[in-house]
């Protein structure tokens, strides 16, 4: 098992998808399913995680010489 | 004609003959030019002429020489007319002539002196009409599409939720605040845009520039590189759009190691880079929502599947304890799981004396049935004396015999060998003879000893078991003529018979009987 720490939020949500689904079935040893559960739970916190960091941050790159990036701008938009 | 003759008849007042006139002096009054006065002439006339023109052809033959000026014809299906565009012109063209096209070009005619030739000089040259402008679109389609370039293996998937978003655009204009307008509704990202000209010579180039600048960037550094791009341009018309057609955009959007959605002009608008994009938007906003999924909706989601996650496992952990609660009911009472094997004990426990005195009993009858036969005791008795005193009368002589081969053969042996040693030899083969003579014979009597012994020992089982001490429990022994009468009819023959009780025998007569 990876590290829910650095999964991307389309693992973590593909893997929580698979958990809830074994748990739901039932069909898992005692154990198990308590395992299971709290990976669920650390997967469910990580796809929150994910999701509280929409954050809008706009800018505007600026152009040096030949073309090249030489920093950032606010959009004066 | 009559104008003609006025004319003429001016001139004839001078001469009288007519018919001498313009026989002898015909060009005397018209000017005279040398070649290259007339050839500047006809330059001027024509350059004043026709010094702004457009002429719409077909580029015929196109040369292009080192010089950097560009040699081309535009025809019809009748004349040719032949046509330069300087260096300086050629750069910035737009659009450069490819021979086929239809194209409408500005500029002037000029002469070329050297060769009476006529030509044009080009300022700018076009595709004439959306037409011939679709018709070079599709050329270039064909040629990237025999390249691989739209193959659908090609096509880089989506990331479901980018981090950065590269914005390739104009920073000003009503596409990126679409854009950024439904990022917002949406799912607020981090946004880098690229500002480029979305129309004219510029825009290829830009664009191009752009699309490869964002690959250029390193992920996480201080431009961060951008998991998803953007290419977006609102509506315009064909010629507006047209740099979204170039190739050097077709191959850095074909180049981009990062996925990217285009986003050119209207729905109905097809642009080139449409192909070649791993995904490609009808309109700037619908890019925004390909790029993105719903914040919000993710969020439902989430919840839900917590939900789904704890009512499982309460489910789970609730439906184990009602199985442990109904097998436990269903487990049978320890007593009812005893009674069975102790009621076996206790019938078994019944049956114990009653089988062993069973058991007692038969063995018993066993015993005393086998006492009732010594005669097999006595037959027994008599064959192991027998064997003992054969054995016993062997021995001696045997002995004596084997003492004697012995000596016969040491006697024959010892003939012709050394007295000295042989007398010792003899000495101590003697001795050990002796030895072994005086065990044999220990042995010998030792073993008789031991028969002798079982024989007694043997004597008296017999004497227990024999019929004497059966006598005592009330039976009698019958003999007729000193034999053991056993049937009626053995009796009847006897002279005198004889019954034997345990304490004597007693003698009945034949005449005493009836």
């Amino acid at each position: 098992m990876s590290d829910v720490e650095k999964m991307s939020f389309e693992d973590a949500i593909k893997e929580l998808e698979t958990v809830v689904g074994q748990l739901e079935r039932g069909d898992v040893a005692l154990d198990e399913s308590i395992a299971l559960y709290e990976r669920g739970a650390a997967l469910k916190a990580r796809c929150e995680a994910k999701l509280k960091e929409a954050e809008e941050k706009v800018a505007k790159i600026t152009l040096g010489e030949g073309g090249v990036p030489a920093g950032t701008a606010p959009l004066d938009d | 004609m009559e104008v003609f003759i006025t004319a003429a008849a001016g001139v004839g007042q001078k001469r009288t003959d007519l018919s001498d006139l313009f026989e002898d002096e015909p060009s005397d009054n018209t000017p005279e030019f040398s070649v290259s006065e007339i050839s500047g002439a006809v330059k001027k006339a024509i350059e004043g002429g026709f010094s702004h023109v457009r002429v719409r052809g077909e580029v015929g033959r196109v040369s292009r020489p080192a010089s950097g000026h560009i040699y081309m014809d535009l025809k019809d299906d009748r004349a040719v007319l032949a046509g330069v565009i300087w260096k300086g012109r050629a750069q910035g063209l737009a659009h450069r002539p490819e021979e086929g096209m239809e194209v409408v070009a500005t500029g002037k005619l000029t002469t070329f002196p050297g060769q009476s030739k006529y030509q044009m000089i080009i300022e700018d040259i076009a595709p004439a009409g959306a037409g011939a402008l679709m018709a070079m679109l599709e050329k270039r389609k064909a040629a990237l599409a025999a390249e691989g370039l739209f193959a659908p293996e090609r096509k880089k998937e989506l990331p479901y939720l980018p981090e950065i978003i590269g914005v390739v655009t104009s920073p000003s204009g009503a596409v990126i605040r679409d854009i950024l307008h439904r990022l917002r509704d949406r799912f607020p990202r981090k946004v880098l845009v690229w500002p480029v000209a979305v129309q004219g010579q510029k825009c290829a180039p830009e664009v191009a520039a752009a699309i490869d600048g964002f690959n250029q960037l390193t992920p996480g550094g201080a431009l961060p590189r951008p998991d998803l791009l953007i290419v977006a341009r609102g509506g315009g018309s064909l010629e507006d759009l047209w740099g979204f057609n170039e190739e050097i955009v077709a191959l850095a959007a074909a180049a981009s190691d990062i996925p990217l959605i285009s986003a050119v002009g209207h729905e109905t608008d097809t642009t080139l880079i449409d192909f070649v994009s791993d995904m490609r938007a009808p309109t700037p906003t619908a890019a925004a929502e390909l790029a993105v999924p719903v914040r919000l909706e993710l969020l439902a989601w989430t919840d839900q599947q917590g939900a789904r996650l704890s009512r499982a496992l309460t489910t789970g952990l609730g439906q184990r304890g009602q199985r442990v609660r109904d097998l436990g009911r269903a487990l049978p009472q320890v007593d009812a799981l005893v009674e069975g094997p102790r009621q076996r004990l206790d019938y078994l426990g019944e049956r114990l004396p009653t089988a062993l005195r069973g058991a007692a009993a038969k063995k018993r009858l066993q015993m005393s049935e086998a006492a009732l036969r010594p005669g097999i005791l006595s037959r027994r008795l008599a064959e192991y004396r027998r064997r003992l005193d054969g054995l016993a009368d062997r021995l001696g002589p045997a002995l004596k015999r084997r003492t004697r081969d012995g000596r016969t053969a040491l006697e024959q042996t010892s003939r012709g060998l050394r007295a000295q040693v042989l007398h010792d030899r003899v000495t101590r083969q003697s001795e050990r003879f002796e030895t072994m003579l005086r065990r044999l014979s220990d042995r010998a009597s030792r073993q008789q000893a031991e028969r002798l012994s079982r024989l007694e020992a043997l004597d008296r089982l017999r004497e227990t078991l024999g019929y004497v001490e059966t006598l005592k429990r009330g039976y009698a022994v019958v003999r007729g003529d000193g034999a053991v009468v056993t049937t009626q009819v053995a009796a009847e023959q006897a002279k005198a018979l004889e019954i034997e009780f345990s304490d004597g025998r007693l003698a009945v007569g034949k005449d005493a009987r009836p």
